[in-house]
């Protein structure tokens, strides 16, 4: 990256420091801390998405997508989220390659399941054999952020559902007695209220989300941590960079970066709190009315 | 698939104990197409022991270490409170999973041979075998997340209550003894609960982690990650260790009713009823 980083065995220390972390392999680390924020990015509305619809099926008067609802809300407690992280993969991939199959080779006589093979026609392999690198990590990608997107509806499920059953029964029948239908009250009403039951519980999810980014690492991505345990791993002669055993200085860098994004989050709720109380008829709200007068 | 009753009462003798070590069952693991449901059904189960054994002794001495930080916590002093909320927000705010790689990488560093103190040499090998380092990790884990719990508790004891203590003339260890530390672990409990239960789930992460599964003695998950891996197929070990686990939160929740109904044990029964423990989902 500098110039002066042509032969690093000769350096002084600061400068040998700012070459070596400057290498391509660094920026790989760099990058992967984008990746783990760009999972954080997309899982956190997917699962609210997720939870949305798990929340409304709970409350549905429809008795099938009510019990779908209460299974998938259900299904988290007890078991190990970590479980589902590695089935929810796994089980996608093999069904997704399953169903391509007899789609794309219909006249395939032998069974998918060999022994201990699970052998699908070449043409139904997702993704193809021939599909560039990139192909292959958006789909690893994917597959974990659906798993974080379901686990993590389903605990985003039970919030939203809370939330809706805090709104003050007199609220929504207001709404009625001003003649509105049911939808119509649950968007005017219930929506706009709900938000401020639902925060403390959904920032302890985001919390609970963020600190689970680094299973990632699991999922065979190349995340913070396997960057931290690849670069931070004794090199010896062999590299241009040589070093002892440092990963504990990695970790000890991605326990920093964990506990800083937590802690700005914090920050963020607690703003964030402050203005969704604003104006409402909670003891927040009204602790804030006091202090004003 | 052929499982007949003799193959089954063999992969019981066989792998029942297996967590244990080499010497309590079978040497090697089955493998490939020798696999049957039975060996998953025990080999899975034993390894459920490597989790209660976690869980339970984090869970004990976490019992203790959490209410003295949240007794510091608590505290007037600023040197007992500062570095009580440093170690809560330290734990709390981190990932589990960071907190084994960077505790094991410490631990690796300490001298191979021993870290010599006069005239004898402590042995410091076993600390990096996950029944020693996971556990210290999951000890101090558990004890940030209770203390934060018994510390909520203790702000919510009521001012009457204490104020009674004063009447009857109680002061300092016997008040609290008697009447602030009881009435913490009534408002606690449901909480607390819910942590036993977060805790016994996080067990599953010590062998995916940075701790190595030493003769491949592993805990339940280790174990069912190892079938899904050797069969290809995930829908017969995953949804054995997940029914496992659901049944041993369901013993958890049992035995911390029945400390719930003897910590209650003074109020009316309309109370005592209000009280029901209902499971979170979330840490």
């Amino acid at each position: 990256m500098f110039a002066f980083c042509s032969d690093p065995a000769t350096l002084p220390q600061w400068q040998w420091m700012a070459c070596y972390l400057t290498t391509g392999s660094h920026f790989a680390l760099y990058r992967s801390v984008l990746v783990v924020l760009l999972l954080l990015a997309l899982a956190a509305p997917l699962a609210l998405g997720m939870g949305f619809l798990g929340a409304l099926a709970v409350r549905s008067g429809n008795l099938l997508l009510k019990s779908i609802g209460t299974i998938y809300v259900s299904m988290v407690r007890g078991v190990p989220d970590i479980i589902f992280f590695l089935f929810v993969p796994f089980a996608i991939d093999q069904g997704v390659e399953y169903a391509r199959h007899r789609i794309l080779c219909p006249d395939w006589d032998q069974p998918v399941r060999q022994g201990n093979d699970f052998i699908v026609c070449a043409a139904a392999k997702m993704p193809l054999a021939t599909d560039p690198l990139w192909v292959h990590n958006v789909w690893g990608f994917s597959l974990a952020l659906f798993a974080f997107a379901l686990v993590f509806g389903a605990f985003a499920a039970n919030t939203l559902n809370g939330a809706m059953n805090a709104v003050p029964r007199a609220q929504l029948e207001t709404g009625e007695a001003y003649g509105m239908t049911r939808r119509q009250t649950f968007r005017r009403i219930l929506l706009p209220q709900m938000w401020v039951y639902a925060l403390p519980g959904l920032s302890n999810l985001w919390m609970i989300l963020t600190k689970a980014t680094p299973l990632l690492f699991l999922l065979g991505i190349q995340d913070v941590v396997f960057w931290a345990r690849e670069l931070g791993g004794q090199k010896t002669g062999h590299y241009e960079y040589t070093h002892p055993d440092w990963r504990v200085w990695y970790f000890l860098g991605v326990l920093v970066f964990y506990l800083t994004l937590t802690w700005v989050s914090q920050r963020g709720f607690d703003r964030l709190m402050r203005k969704l109380n604003h104006g409402q008829a909670t003891a927040g709200g009204e602790a804030q009315r006091k202090a004003a007068i | 698939m052929s499982v007949d009753f003799a193959t089954c009462a063999e992969s019981f003798h066989g792998l029942i104990l297996r967590s244990l070590g080499r010497d309590f069952g079978d040497r090697l693991l089955p493998r490939g197409l020798e696999i049957n449901v039975c060996d998953q059904v025990f080999l899975i189960a034993s390894g459920l022991v490597w989790n209660v054994y976690l869980a339970a002794l984090a869970l004990f001495f976490g019992f203790f270490l959490a209410t003295a930080i949240a007794l510091a916590k608590s505290s007037e002093t600023r040197w007992l409170r500062s570095p009580a909320e440093a170690f809560v927000f330290i734990f709390r705010g981190s990932p589990l999973f960071v907190q084994f790689f960077f505790v094991y990488e410490a631990l690796v560093l300490l001298p191979r041979a021993g870290i010599e103190i006069g005239p004898i040499t402590l042995d410091t090998q076993w600390m990096t075998r996950a029944w020693a380092g996971a556990l210290f990790v999951l000890f101090l884990n558990t004890s940030a997340y209770t203390a934060e719990i018994f510390h909520g508790a203790l702000k919510s004891v009521p001012k009457g209550d204490l104020e009674a203590a004063d009447a009857y003339g109680l002061t300092g260890w016997t008040k609290f003894r008697r009447v602030t530390w009881p009435t913490m672990l009534r408002l606690a409990w449901p909480s607390y609960t819910n942590e036993a239960i977060f805790l016994l789930h996080a067990t599953t992460l010590v062998f995916f982690s940075a701790f190595p599964a030493w003769q491949q003695m592993g805990d339940a998950l280790y174990y069912a990650n190892y079938f899904a891996a050797q069969t290809f197929n995930p829908f017969i070990a995953y949804p054995i260790v997940g029914l496992y686990f659901v049944l041993m939160t369901l013993v958890l929740i049992g035995g911390f009713g029945v400390v719930n109904r003897r910590l209650n044990r003074h109020l009316p029964r309309a109370a005592r009823a209000r009280l029901r423990f209902r499971p979170h989902y979330i840490r």
